[in-house]
């Protein structure tokens, strides 16, 4: 087995396991190439089959080319969609000119609450990974948040040999992380492999390219000639920038994402 | 750079404030493995604290971490050499967060355990190394850290590396390399410190590219845990992952506990490029058998010529992370690949302080933090290894509550004691506890039942109808209406072992498992007491007035005076 089958192997696991778990179970699409990668993975592992809904959680800040994207690949694959908007504090107003953070809490972390509580989740399957973020690095596969979907991160309990937490309080959800392990170049050779289509605002255009995808607002583009995927891991191997660099509500605060995440968000 | 490269995992470990992730930190940094954005934040930080950088802040990553200044919580980041990728742990090497220390050295293949060389050897140093000793991990470089505060004094690390080796050859660790370092200089990390001449081997990047990286599961016995049936179409298929060995389309495979026996049919894939008809040991795979019967989670699909054990009594080394204590005769989950099954600590045989090695053999506790040898009784039977023979499926952790509290290694199968006799007939086996003793100790001032060990009666044995707090009538029939078993001991010799179902009441004298006469005389008897047991079992009838209704102690058995108890025996209260 070589490396990608080592990784695609562990994750099949943990989809597998968060399948057998859990009654109510759904996995997070953020039309991205982390989830899409997630998306391909639940195929696999389950014959080509899906076996739980996949959400978005719509902010309507999306760049267009993302929702035409998700529209496309949920016909052709056959998705089981939930597509969710805040639309209460839409109405009252909210958008990034009521501060980033503020804006990130309402229509993305607020959102995924209504949903989880609208559907009763007790497991969410997410595509996160350790090496974008230091709040993520210290994530656990399988992650227990409270009704409020809050993450108690100074108290993780022990997850060792991939015996994982499901057992919690009704009420609670689990968040389930089976690409919790790759990194950024697994993911890109994992896309080549496997020829797993993707939307088109991964590869340069004018000199430019999204690196990492978000709302249109807070979301820029790095410079880049990089229009194969060979092209994308090359430029990866020697970039000293990061990963979310481009996303702005990172940057509002050394520990944003932190905050963020302690209160449910991705 | 990670496609087609080989990909180790090494822990960091070591006592509080010993300067884990300084290393690992520097170690990043030096190999240009951390993008500047994160680096920028971490100078923007420490500026705003009017600190000097700080390289622990690249993995300490939450707020609280950074203001107090430790790692309250394990991190894995990645970084890689010429030769190869790594991920890297980092694990608190404060007490308080120990089950974090274990969840990141579990998943580890390798070991960095990281000493003072002021401080020298302290209380983690210790019960990090008997954890990684625990864990399996036999590889592993003691790295003497803050080498500059003692002048890179040689006799300082020389005294250091002969008290850890000690300890940690007692404990069958043999570390692989002793590397004396000072990771806030960067001396002996990237390169050769010039401060160090008199150290002639490797620095640390170069050091861990020498690590060899297990190999051979594939080459291991079969062991394929079934994680899941899957109906979604017209195939059955059985999901799981091969956690050693090597699976081919037509082997014929043994199915534990059940026993059953059937034969590789197709192992299934999603797209054609995937199709294949061999699998090995890590892979997540699906296969469809030649005999559709029923198959559940938990069961192990094995070669027929090398299986798995498959028994409910073991003996195994564990550490307890709960915060309540770890008690006999209660009722814990046990979670071993993907079996789950009720289980309880038969025997605390030792309980380890791991900083000193000192064993308690009398303890009747394990506290949060603490290692024991323990004796398991799982309720049903399980499969497994030992763990020395298959690291997978040798392993297992204890929930308690909503939390997995303890993890463990199977050191052996426990042949030499069991709770419970058995009679074997030709069909059937009746477990049997009618042979303990009952003794009032006078030392202790209480009543305690005393296990006999584990025999096994077959038909035309004699059986020990009298003991010393005991004496039944030589021509008996014992009943157990949960396993629904009859045995017929007639002149003191097992005569027939039989199904209940099968059985005919001839007033012959009962007495239940447990060896307490049953208060049964006419068949209407006979009859009312198997109505008041289903009344128990559906909850119309509670337990204890069932037992004081139909169950008579005294009748045939005394409680017998002992002053002290023997320790090599066991008990239970």
């Amino acid at each position: 087995m070589d490396h990608l089958d080592q990784l695609e192997a562990q994750s099949i696991y943990i989809l597998r396991e968060a399948y057998k778990k859990f009654g109510k179970l759904g996995m997070l699409w953020s039309i991205g190439k982390d989830s899409t990668v997630l998306l391909w993975l639940a195929k696999k592992a389950f014959f080509g089959h899906s076996p739980f809904p996949f959400i978005h959680v719509d902010t309507t800040h999306k760049i267009p080319e993302m929702i035409e994207y998700r529209d496309k690949i949920a016909k052709e694959f056959d998705l089981d969609l939930i597509v969710h908007i805040n639309e209460e504090a839409l109405k009252a107003g909210m958008g990034p000119h009521e501060g980033r953070l503020n804006c990130c809490k309402a229509l993305k972390t607020d959102g995924l609450q209504q949903v989880v509580t609208k559907y009763e989740f007790e497991g969410l399957i997410l595509g996160i990974r350790r090496d974008e973020e230091g709040s993520r690095s210290k994530e656990r596969v399988f992650s227990e948040r409270n009704k409020d979907s809050e993450w108690d991160y100074t108290n993780q309990p022990p997850e060792l040999w991939d015996q994982f937490k499901t057992d919690f309080p009704k009420g609670n959800h689990i968040r389930v992380h089976p690409i919790l392990h790759w990194n950024e170049i697994d993911i890109w050779a994992y896309i080549e492999r496997e020829n797993i289509p993707l939307v088109d605002l991964y590869f340069a255009r004018d000199g430019k390219r999204y690196r990492s995808l978000g709302c249109a607002p807070c979301t820029g583009k790095i410079d880049s000639n990089a229009i194969t995927i060979a092209e994308i891991i090359e430029e990866l191997k020697h970039t000293t920038q990061s990963e979310r660099a481009g996303r702005a509500q990172d940057q509002e605060d050394a520990y944003a994402m932190q905050k963020l995440r302690k209160d449910g968000y991705m | 750079m990670s496609i087609h490269r080989e990909k180790l995992k090494i822990v960091v470990v070591g006592h509080v404030d010993h300067g884990k992730s300084t290393v690992i930190g520097r170690l990043l940094y030096d190999t240009k493995s951390v993008a500047e954005g994160k680096i920028e934040r971490v100078k923007k930080v420490c500026k705003e604290k009017g600190k000097p950088f700080e390289y622990a802040y690249l993995l300490d990553a939450f707020e609280e971490e950074q203001k107090q200044g430790i790692t309250i919580d394990t991190t894995q980041l990645q970084f890689f050499t010429k030769k190869r990728d790594y991920v890297i742990i980092d694990a608190p090497g404060h007490k308080e967060f120990l089950k974090n220390m274990i969840s990141g050295a579990a998943n580890a293949e390798a070991a960095l355990l990281i000493i003072d060389a002021k401080e020298g050897v302290q209380e983690q140093s210790k019960r990090h190394g008997y954890i990684l000793s625990l864990l399996g991990i036999q590889k592993i470089y003691v790295i003497v850290n803050k080498m500059d505060l003692i002048d890179y004094s040689e006799e300082r690390f020389t005294t250091i590396k002969q008290e850890m080796n000690e300890f940690l050859n007692s404990l069958h660790v043999y570390p692989l390399k002793y590397i004396p370092i000072s990771a806030f200089y960067g001396e002996n990390l990237t390169s050769k410190s010039d401060y160090m001449p008199w150290y002639k081997e490797e620095p640390i990047l170069e050091a861990i590219d020498l690590i060899e990286k297990d190999k051979g599961l594939e080459d291991k016995p079969l062991r394929f845990p079934i994680q899941d049936v899957y109906k979604f179409d017209h195939r059955r298929i059985i999901a799981g992952r091969i956690e050693s060995g090597t699976i081919h389309v037509g082997d014929e495979i043994l199915i534990s506990p059940s026993n059953k026996k059937t034969k590789v049919k197709s192992i299934e894939y999603y797209q054609e490029k995937d199709k294949t008809d061999f699998a090995v040991a890590g892979k997540s795979v699906g296969i469809t058998v030649e005999d559709e019967f029923f198959n559940k989670r938990g069961a192990f699909i094995s070669h027929c010529e090398n299986r798995p054990i498959v028994d409910h009594v073991f003996r195994a080394n564990l550490f307890w992370m709960g915060k309540n204590v770890l008690v006999k005769d209660k009722k814990y989950k046990l979670k071993i690949s993907t079996q789950e099954v009720e289980c309880e600590i038969l025997v605390i045989n030792k309980v380890i302080d791991a900083t000193n090695l000192i064993i308690s053999e009398d303890a009747s506790e394990v506290r949060t933090n603490d290692v024991a040898d323990v004796t398991i009784k799982t309720k049903e039977d399980i499969s497994f290894d030992e763990f020395k023979h298959n690291q997978n499926t040798g392993r297992f952790v204890l929930v308690e509550g909503y939390d997995v509290c303890g993890g463990g290694i199977i050191s052996k199968l426990e042949k030499g004691i069991e709770a419970v006799s058995k009679f074997v007939g030709e069909e059937v086996d009746f477990k049997v506890q009618a042979f303990d003793e009952y003794y009032f100790v006078l030392d202790e001032n209480t009543v305690k039942r005393s296990v006999r060990y584990k025999e096994v009666f077959s038909l035309g044995d004699a059986v020990p109808t009298v003991g010393e707090s005991y004496e039944y009538p030589p021509s008996i029939d014992f009943i157990d209406l949960e396993q629904s078993r009859v045995a017929e001991i007639r002149k003191s010799i097992l005569n027939k072992v039989i199904r209940l179902k099968d059985y005919i009441f001839e007033a012959q004298q009962i007495f239940d498992s447990n060896g307490f006469y049953v208060n049964v005389t006419t068949k209407d008897d006979y009859i009312n007491w198997q109505k008041d047991y289903e009344r128990v079992i559906n909850g119309d009838l509670l337990e204890v007035d069932y037992a004081n209704k139909w169950l008579d102690f005294e009748k045939y058995r005394k409680i017998s005076y002992r002053s002290t108890l023997n320790k090599t025996l066991d008990y239970m209260i």
